[in-house]
């Protein structure tokens, strides 16, 4: 942070990395506001035929954009205050947290202006040093940030800019932006963001023109400052947000022009004038600004307006203040990702702390702001928590029409991004899809989810978009608090009262977690003590009450506790006595920084442990020169610090380690033949410190693949290999990543082939799906309790006992990944899976030693996990390494009646040692009411989340009991809960077969789940296919698993402009969801099917051949060669537009899908129809008879 | 046998309950403690089952060559009940029930808990009506 003391201002056009992009904006801004119109114009054609009828919701927004003039806002002097300090601590700079002493500094270079941001580029080398932790070098300018710190008392307020990597690939234009001076963007109203952004809402950017004026004034007028060269604008638009109304959203942004330019204009004056004290600035920034910009520098706080901000979205300048609440610069980057994808995205995902880190994800976006709504809410009535009920009367969703703040409204569907895994704001957005489905209840008294559907008459079940997540029916306030459905999803979200409610309901009660997805924004509090409940050691959330000033009650165990005197000061505000703003209390996704006393040994350094497979069969499959190549890119973005250590293992019939010393002048390759007594032959000198040892280690990586070209030995002694990994581990703890490719035949843990090929398709029993020997699962609990896990990366062609190795990572906490029938030749796909998952698997973040603790509100008990851990203690699990992929899964029971309460809460809390080894703790909260009649459980029910539980409790089943068993209990769930709801229906025909709305999808779902790779019988199944689903079904997060069993399935061949949303200026059609049906595919059009892990394209014969030729490149249909795994670069706007829907696709997710493209002829065919779960195969129902199914079982 | 049973009770006690703090438990060194600690109980736990099996198998056999058929018929249920648990575990899986990484599942551990309160409670009433039975036997002979 050394360097912007004094920055001359710099010529803007040198500054921004991406010329092209920034002249664009500024061309747009000549043009008046041309871009304006991507936002609201997105996606007309979803617009609900009913929507209109909804004035206030749309009202608004445009309301809130009206107020947007800083000025105005006396009477929401509060929220600002809120406002402004929930911001500010968005992003703010990592790099406090590690090197507080630079603010003081920096402070006194500066005078007048307290934050300063630098464009981007140019700051990273320079500040680079600053940080505390040194990113490697390649990262570095992903986070600039420089942070002017004042220190008042003990805390300081500083703030960084973040400059998000703009020297990534995919930027956009947005992230070009230019300057834009940080005084602007208070004015750009947006709604301070919440950091699950769970109710947040997709904004698409806007830039505003940028007023020529704006430039030069703001530039000679303030030295320091950067100038802005055109304000980004963002506005909030839907995506799908055809609600937002193309008509409407013209005066909106008028306003926004005309405020902006006003309140710019004024704020810069304060701040040449000013040369104000640094606090001065701040209050009245705060003041003045309504919106803070959310996520992205969101921080618009307080703090902005003497900042400068450089940078367009992206970068933000964000005050940060010191207590500490910091977050990291990456912030700004993934929100862009988020914007201009969905609000929250899970997906692609940059690492929190990367940035923060050093460890940088390479595929960045272009950073538009996505509004979050701002838990900063109005905070007046914190400590009664009003509890909004307003059910039946009432749409929920429009309760929120009304608040007096500024903050966006949630209620509106349209700035829903059309994401599966998009907060639904309210049930009422069913009525949306409902509506096109030909149903117009749009003003039915009921809640939207208990609506009648009639299942075997209604075909159309399908949302146009992807399913949203129910919203909980809470009051506003509440909502805006609650916790990302990303991260954090209840089965029903209106909990039942009793447990004989619930046993009515025959819904089962859980949770799915993801608790350590990369998140967009996340505060990081450093605090000296961490707030936590006395008895039940919960931490402090927004959903506590304020009895008073001193005391707080907390929500799962009502215990009244006292408010420490370090929680009553709030450091933004600089005020005292109002704990209830702190951010704790404001997000119910937070990071606290743990203090030393949640370590007892050092943090551990990040260890990473490569076991490979070197026997002939592994050399045919060739994965080596694949892995090398990978782990050769990647080797200074592997999550880390400067006490890195990496290590190597090969095996074969024997062991051979690698001493990698540093002064050796070549690796040492040293042979281990004694399997049965393994040893080590140099313990020291086998995991080196990555840096010390680069060359050598860079060396062992090429010669790799050749090194073992003419062997011989076909046997493979994995356990012993194993052993070996384990001893050399031991000390350390850290992460083994082994690579097999066949049945482990030698030594301790060999295994025998269980599978028998003629039992593949039988539909009777299925046998082997547990171990065959206790070796891999000891092993796992081994490494467990030396903080070790194991990732299996299984590559074979032949049957190679999953079962059995899976206990290896299940237990350990480790991963599992498996490539059938790999072969680096023949079967490119997979090779260029394995190339796509080891970037994602090598840079991805990771925490260590963790331990993961859920809470929840007294009454409720916890009872059973789905995941990869190993339970400790009954609330608690053991976590050896926790990736941002892992999803967890627990159920739960209702032990005591809630009747005296009329929210729940649950709270997970993830201690874990970040791979720069920090011990930090990442906290969320989810607040759930409870109702007392089964009409309203039903109302709440997520169906998602549901059919995720009930596929991870038929996976247990399937494993304990049988799988015939499993299936069974599925078709049960469904039987079971929608007679439960027709009987208490009582007006409904019996000879119907009706499902509540919210429940609507759920027979369709199960039947997907029973024509699952793990589920199916009659199909033929590899037993290894098979255990490898359900290894998935048990750890994958539930937005991936939805995509796995149920996938989506779009018509590509007739893209248009309609219905797109803009995303980084690219234009991204929205084509409507298909029904997995061969009805659907037509011989002349052309289908891609979303699978989660694979993209599939299907070309009718009668494919037009233009498209043929645009999209896929050849002249003909005929021409179209077999193994087509990539979309040629044509310039034409059809492959222009299926490209960028395909990569919108793909940004949406961790692992990069494989695209194949299949003709007819094709035998990836089988596996593509095989996904088309409405249709009848000789072995299952379709999804018509399936019903008739189930209305027997209900009538009988 | 009842000290079978009673070490039973204790030791699905210990895995319930846990000592240490709640910071402590989040600790990587108490990690592996915790995790041998259930290791090893799990292991008693195994050891003891199948004699804790054979000797209730042998008494009833006892009982039927005694021809002591309302105590046989006493007995029974839970002879089947052992029967069914004992091979009703996962065929492949070597080992018997609990499993260190299954048994921290609370549902599983009240389910094993209960059961143990059960037997102990059986044992205890069926020691009493056997000497019951002695002592009348002896007294009338």
């Amino acid at each position: 942070m050394s360097a912007p003391a004094g920055l001359p201002p710099r010529p803007p056009a040198a500054m921004y990395p991406a010329g092209p992009a920034a002249s664009r904006e500024a061309a747009a801004a000549e043009g008046g506001a041309p871009r304006c119109h991507n936002g609201p114009v997105q996606s007309p054609m979803q617009f609900p035929a009913g929507y209109g009828s909804h004035p206030p919701n749309y009202s608004a927004p445009s309301g809130h954009y009206s107020q947007v003039p800083s000025k105005a806002v006396s009477p929401h002097v509060d929220n600002q205050y809120g406002a402004s300090y929930h911001s500010s601590y968005y992003s703010a700079p990592a790099q406090n947290v590690m090197a507080p002493s630079v603010g003081p500094n920096v402070l006194n270079t500066r005078e007048s202006q307290q934050f300063y941001h630098k464009p981007p580029h140019a700051a990273g080398p320079a500040e680079g040093p600053v940080q505390g932790a040194i990113p490697p070098a390649p990262y570095l300018h992903t986070s600039a940030p420089q942070s002017y710190s004042a220190f008042g008392n003990h805390y300081s307020t500083s703030v960084s800019s973040s400059v998000a990597s703009q020297g990534f690939p995919l930027n956009s234009d947005h992230y070009a932006l230019p300057v834009v001076s940080s005084a602007v963007y208070p004015n750009v109203s947006y709604p301070p963001a919440a950091t699950g952004s769970m109710y947040g809402q997709a904004f698409t950017s806007q830039s505003l023109p940028a007023a020529g004026q704006f430039k030069e004034t703001n530039m000679l007028s303030s030295p320091s400052t950067s100038v802005p060269h055109s304000l980004q604008q963002h506005v909030p638009v839907g995506y799908n947000s055809t609600l937002s109304t193309v008509s409407s959203a013209q005066p909106v942004q008028d306003n926004l022009s005309r405020n902006l330019t006003g309140s710019v204009a004024k704020v810069n004056n304060q701040i040449n004038t000013g040369g104000v004290e640094s606090l001065q600035p701040v209050h009245s920034a705060s003041q003045s600004v309504q919106f803070t910009k959310p996520g992205v520098g969101t921080s618009a706080s307080p703090a902005v307006i003497s900042s400068a901000r450089t940078s367009a979205s992206g970068l933000s300048s964000q005050p940060r203040s010191s207590p500490s609440v910091t977050q990291p610069p990456e912030s700004a980057l993934q929100e862009a990702i988020d914007s201009s994808s969905t609000t929250s995205s899970a997906s692609p995902v940059l690492n929190n702390y990367d940035a923060l880190e050093g460890g940088g994800y390479p595929e960045t976006r272009s950073v538009t702001s996505s509004p979050v709504p701002a838990p900063a809410a109005p905070q007046t009535s914190k400590t009664s928590k009003p509890f909004g009920y307003g059910y039946p009367a009432l749409q929920p969703g429009y309760q929120n029409t009304a608040p007096p703040t500024p903050v966006q409204q949630p209620s509106n569907p349209g700035h829903h991004p059309g994401f599966q895994h998009y907060p639904q704001q309210y049930p009422g957005v069913n009525q949306l899809s409902s509506s096109l489905g030909g149903l117009s209840l749009q003003h039915s008294q009921q809640p939207e989810g208990l609506r009648p559907v009639n299942l075997t008459q209604d075909r159309n079940i399908l949302p146009v978009s992807s399913v949203p997540a129910p919203v909980p029916n809470l009051n506003s306030d509440l909502r805006k608090l609650n916790c990302s459905p990303d991260s954090f999803r209840c089965t029903l979200t209106n909990i039942p009262q009793t447990q004989a409610l619930l046993n009515k309901a025959k819904l089962p009660l859980g949770l799915l977690l993801h608790p350590f997805r990369d998140l967009t924004q996340l505060p990081v509090i450093t605090s000296s003590t961490i707030v936590r409940c006395r008895s039940c050691r919960t931490y402090i959330n927004p959903f506590v009450s304020f009895i008073d000033q001193r005391r707080w009650k907390c929500n799962l165990c009502y215990r009244v506790n006292d408010v420490p005197e370090e929680f009553m000061y709030n450091p933004l505000t600089r005020s005292y006595g109002e704990p209830h703003k702190r951010p704790e209390v404001q997000n119910s996704t937070v990071e606290f920084i743990a203090s030393s006393d949640y370590m007892l040994r050092p943090p551990q350094p990040a260890v990473y442990l490569f076991v490979l497979d070197v026997s002939h069969n592994a050399v045919e499959a060739g994965y080596l020169t694949i892995l090398c190549n990978s782990l050769l890119e990647n080797l200074d973005k592997l999550p880390g610090d400067s006490r890195t250590r990496i290590g190597f293992i090969t095996f074969d019939s024997t062991v051979h380690f690698y001493n990698l010393q540093e002064g050796l002048s070549q690796p040492q390759m040293l042979i281990v033949s004694d399997i049965d007594d393994i040893f080590l032959p140099t313990p020291d000198s086998l995991l080196v410190n990555l840096h010390e040892s680069k060359e050598l280690i860079k060396d062992l990586l090429n010669a790799f693949p050749n090194m073992f070209t003419n062997t011989r030995e076909t046997h493979s002694a994995l356990g012993p290999a194993l052993q070996a990994a384990f001893k050399l581990m031991s000390p350390t703890g850290g992460r083994i990543s082994v690579f097999q490719t066949q049945l482990p035949s030698l030594g301790a843990g060999l295994l025998h082939s269980r599978e028998d090929p003629n039992q593949r398709s039988s539909t009777k029993v299925v046998q082997h799906l547990g171990p065959a020997t206790d070796f891999y699962k000891k092993l796992a609990l081994d490494c467990s309790g030396q903080q070790i896990a194991v990732d299996l990366f299984l590559l074979s062609s032949q049957y190679s006992d999953l079962a059995s190795l899976a206990c290896m990572s299940k237990y350990s906490a480790g991963c599992i990944y498996y490539y059938p029938s790999f072969h680096h030749i023949h079967n490119p796909a997979q090779a260029e899976k394995l190339q796509k998952d080891l970037k994602r698997y090598l840079t991805r973040k990771i925490g260590f030693e963790a331990v993961m603790r859920i809470r929840c509100t007294k009454g409720l008990s916890i009872h059973t996990f789905h995941g990869n851990f190993f339970v400790r203690s009954t609330d608690l699990l053991s976590l050896a390494n926790v990736n941002p992929d892992a999803g967890f899964a627990v159920q739960m029971s209702i032990e005591e009646s809630l009747a005296d309460t009329s929210l729940v809460c649950f709270q997970t809390a993830l201690l874990y040692t970040s791979s720069k080894g920090e011990r930090r703790i990442r906290v969320h909260t989810l607040c759930l009411p409870v109702v007392n009649s089964l009409a309203d459980v039903y109302a709440g029910a997520d169906v998602q989340a549901v059919v995720c539980l009930l596929a991870n409790m038929a996976v247990d089943r399937s494993v304990s009991s049988s799988l015939s068993d499993a299936r069974d209990a599925l078709v049960n769930a469904v039987v079971d809960s929608l007679s439960a709801y027709m009987s208490t229906a009582s007006n409904l025909q019996q000879s119907m077969l009706i499902a509540p709305n919210s429940l609507k999808l759920f027979p369709l779902y199960v039947l997907a789940l029973l024509k699952q790779k793990a589920f199916r019988t009659g199909t033929s199944t590899r037993l290894d296919d098979r255990v490898y689903a359900m290894c998935q079904i048990k750890s994958q997060p539930l937005i991936h698993l939805m995509k796995m069993i149920h996938p989506n399935l779009y018509r590509i061949d007739k893209l248009t402009d309609e219905s797109t949303i803009h995303v980084n200026d690219r234009v991204v059609p929205q084509p409507p969801l298909q029904k997995l049906s061969a009805e659907k595919l037509t011989r002349e059009g052309a289908f891609l099917m979303d699978c989660g892990s694979a993209f599939y394209i299907w070309i009718g014969k009668n494919c037009d051949n233009n498209f043929i030729k645009d999209v896929l490149g050849y002249p003909n249909y005929a021409s179209v060669p077999q193994k087509m795994t990539q979309l040629p670069e044509v310039v034409a706007l059809s492959s222009e537009r299926t490209r960028s829907f395909i990569a919108w696709l793909r940004d949406n997710r961790p692992l990069s899908p494989v695209l194949q493209v299949i003709k007819d002829e094709n035998p990836a065919k089988t596996e593509f129809f095989q996904h088309l779960i409405e249709d009848r195969t000789e072995a299952a129902f379709s999804y018509y008879e399936f019903l008739l199914h189930i209305q027997q079982q209900i009538c009988k | 046998m009842f000290e079978k049973i009673v070490f039973q009770i204790i030791a699905f006690d210990e895995l319930r309950t846990d000592f240490k703090s709640p910071i402590d438990q989040c600790n990587p060194v108490h990690a592996r403690e915790r995790l041998r600690n259930i290791e090893r109980i799990c292991f008693l736990l195994r050891k003891l089952v199948l004699p804790e099996y054979s000797i209730h198998s042998l008494f009833c056999i006892m009982f039927l060559c005694a021809q002591e058929w309302l105590t046989l018929g006493l007995n029974v249920p839970l002879l089947f009940y052992h029967f069914w648990r004992y091979f009703r575990c996962p065929a492949d899986s070597s080992e018997l029930a609990y499993d260190p990484p299954a048994v921290m599942n609370a549902d599983t551990l009240s389910y094993c808990q209960k059961e143990a309160w059960c037997k102990l409670a059986f044992y205890l009433l069926s020691f009493f009506y056997y000497l019951y039975c002695m002592i009348y036997t002896l007294v009338s002979s």
